[in-house]
């Protein structure tokens, strides 16, 4: 078994997965969770994973991420790169102002106060919270909070933004604007985003490519470029037509698990 | 074109602030801070008029005599001539010291076994039932030792109250580091948090209010093991409240011997409200603080 690395070979902002596997416990009580699993993201590309339940979406971005390690296989990333990570929950710190979190990762980068206030301040403009930023999480609604999230996660100028169902737990109003935002700060900022959902419009709202994950274990069974037009609408007869397809395939996949 | 984009972009930021605007609306309106106080303060000042005149109708019974149970009125007046004593501000000062000095040993002791026991797993493994089989002990019961080991002196009274309030700090600690999110866990270390960092940014605000609730469960244990202390390890050559309180008893000054208890529980009960509107403070903060107030 050979262990995740990082090479610098790779151009700022892709990601390149190389047979990646993950196995949890050992022996007989062994999950086989991804199994070699290749993928290639360009520098500015949005790519949208789907699955269903136990396809290891979650496990594959907390690898690329670095919070756990594969049991076989390559991801590359550009020289020097971590990738932000961004949950389904905010995962604010509650005894912290919104400005005092999105000023956590500048203060773990060592920048120096006045540049971090600048920094904080350009953030939550970015996201439209200017006038929150001395509010707690609690006092934020679930959209808002989400926003938080993202500045913060922002704040660390990473090229790679991974996504893990960010938006799951919003109302579908609350997440019409959240695609229109992310979308605007995805081309602002040039960023490459790998972003999982269960949501197939979604998907096809967001993604330049979407590829579908199997279940038990994950594998990539299908891949389809989404040549629609931005700005797009979610209700758009476009987006709808990519949708029903990708949902088409998604139910004969889970399909396959119940003969 | 141009005007098109810029007028689409202003819609955008329109419909995210009327949604902002709608969704946190109502939010935090709440009751005005007098009539907070207010409902907070009338039923405790109720419950003490009941316990006072409770205490004066037992005394009217004639249950017994007026020098072994006086009065409120009694007491009340004795205790605002103890107020007034130089005796009084004296053993405060000497018991005050005390308390301080022994609870800052018990914090330090319990920070850092906690954070120790939390740490490491055979450790773990080794105390933590240990710990928690300390706090039952009454504290009264390591006197014995103590003034074998130290004989009448105030190392004695120190190491009862570090035994007394030390477990509890630890626990409050373990407990508090055990129930960190594991979910904030995740987002520190991605927003670069690692190694110490990672408990300075993320585990020990996570675990404050857990910390702070063992402190103040640490303050009740060393508050009573001081008194028992000074009570039962009586240094001659030094008032303090403890020791007063003995001479009140061997002397039969019934109104004194209870004004100093009125005393202690006073100074008890203080200490223990710093230490609750600072649990307060932290779970307002947090935005977890209940309708009700408390």
């Amino acid at each position: 078994m050979t262990s995740t690395t990082t090479t610098p070979r790779s151009a700022t902002g892709s990601v390149a997965l190389r047979g990646v596997t993950k196995v949890y416990g050992q022996g007989d009580q062994a999950v086989l969770a991804l199994d070699g699993l290749s993928l290639d993201i360009a520098p500015g590309e949005f790519v949208c994973m789907v699955g269903a339940s136990g396809c290891g979406k979650s496990t594959l971005l907390n690898l690329v991420a670095g919070l756990d390690r594969a049991s076989g296989g390559t991801i590359e990333l550009g020289e020097g790169v971590n990738p932000g990570l961004m949950f389904q929950e905010p995962a604010l710190f509650p005894w912290l102002t919104v400005e005092g979190n999105v000023e956590v990762p500048l203060k773990l980068r060592g920048l120096p106060r006045d540049q971090r206030k600048e920094r904080v301040a350009e953030l939550l403009r970015t996201v439209h919270l200017s006038e929150f930023g001395r509010k707690r999480p609690h006092q934020l609604s679930g959209g808002m909070r989400q926003r938080v999230a993202l500045a913060r996660t922002l704040a660390l100028e990473t090229p790679v933004l991974l996504m893990d169902e960010p938006f799951g737990a919003l109302d579908a109003m609350t997440r019409d604007i959240l695609h229109d935002e992310l979308e605007r700060i995805w081309t602002e900022r040039k960023l490459t985003v790998l972003f999982v959902t269960h949501n197939v419009r979604e998907a096809a709202r967001l993604a330049d490519r979407i590829v579908l994950l199997s279940s038990r274990p994950g594998r990539i069974i299908y891949s389809t470029e989404v040549a629609v037009p931005r700005p797009r609408r979610i209700d758009s007869p476009e987006v709808s037509a990519i949708a029903a397809e990708v949902t088409d395939r998604l139910r004969k996949e889970v399909g396959r698990h119940g003969q | 074109m141009a005007s098109d984009t810029l007028s689409a972009s202003a819609r955008a930021d329109a419909e995210i602030s009327g949604l902002d605007a709608l969704e946190i609306a109502g939010r935090e309106k709440g009751p005005s801070r007098v009539r907070r106080l207010w409902s907070a303060t009338w039923p405790k000042l109720a419950a003490l008029a009941l316990a006072v005149a409770i205490w004066q109708a037992v005394v009217w019974s004639g249950w017994k005599e007026p020098w072994a149970l006086p009065g409120p009125a009694v007491v009340f007046g004795d205790l605002g001539e103890y107020l007034l004593s130089s005796a009084l501000w004296e053993g405060l000062a000497t018991t005050a010291r005390r308390a301080a000095v022994g609870f800052a040993a018990a914090v330090a002791v319990g920070l850092l076994l906690g954070l120790v026991v939390a740490r490491v797993k055979v450790l773990r493994a080794a105390l933590g039932s240990m710990i928690t089989a300390l706090q039952t002990m009454p504290s009264i019961a390591w006197f014995p030792l103590a003034i074998l080991l130290f004989q009448l002196s105030e190392q004695a009274i120190f190491f009862v109250v570090v035994l007394g309030a030390a477990p509890s700090v630890a626990n409050g600690v373990i407990h508090g580091v055990d129930y960190v999110p594991p979910l904030l866990v995740r987002a520190g270390r991605n927003l670069g948090a690692r190694g110490l960092n990672l408990y300075r940014y993320v585990i020990a605000p996570a675990a404050l209010p857990a910390i702070v609730a063992g402190l103040k469960q640490g303050w009740a244990f060393a508050w009573r093991s001081l008194m028992a202390g000074e009570l039962l390890v009586v240094i001659a050559t030094r008032t303090s409240i403890g020791a007063q309180l003995t001479y009140a008893r061997e002397l039969s000054e019934a109104p004194r011997l209870m004004a100093i208890m009125i005393v202690i529980l006073v100074v008890g009960l203080l200490v223990d409200t710093a230490f609750g509107a600072a649990d307060k403070a932290i779970r307002r903060r947090w935005g977890v603080l209940d309708q009700a107030g408390n």
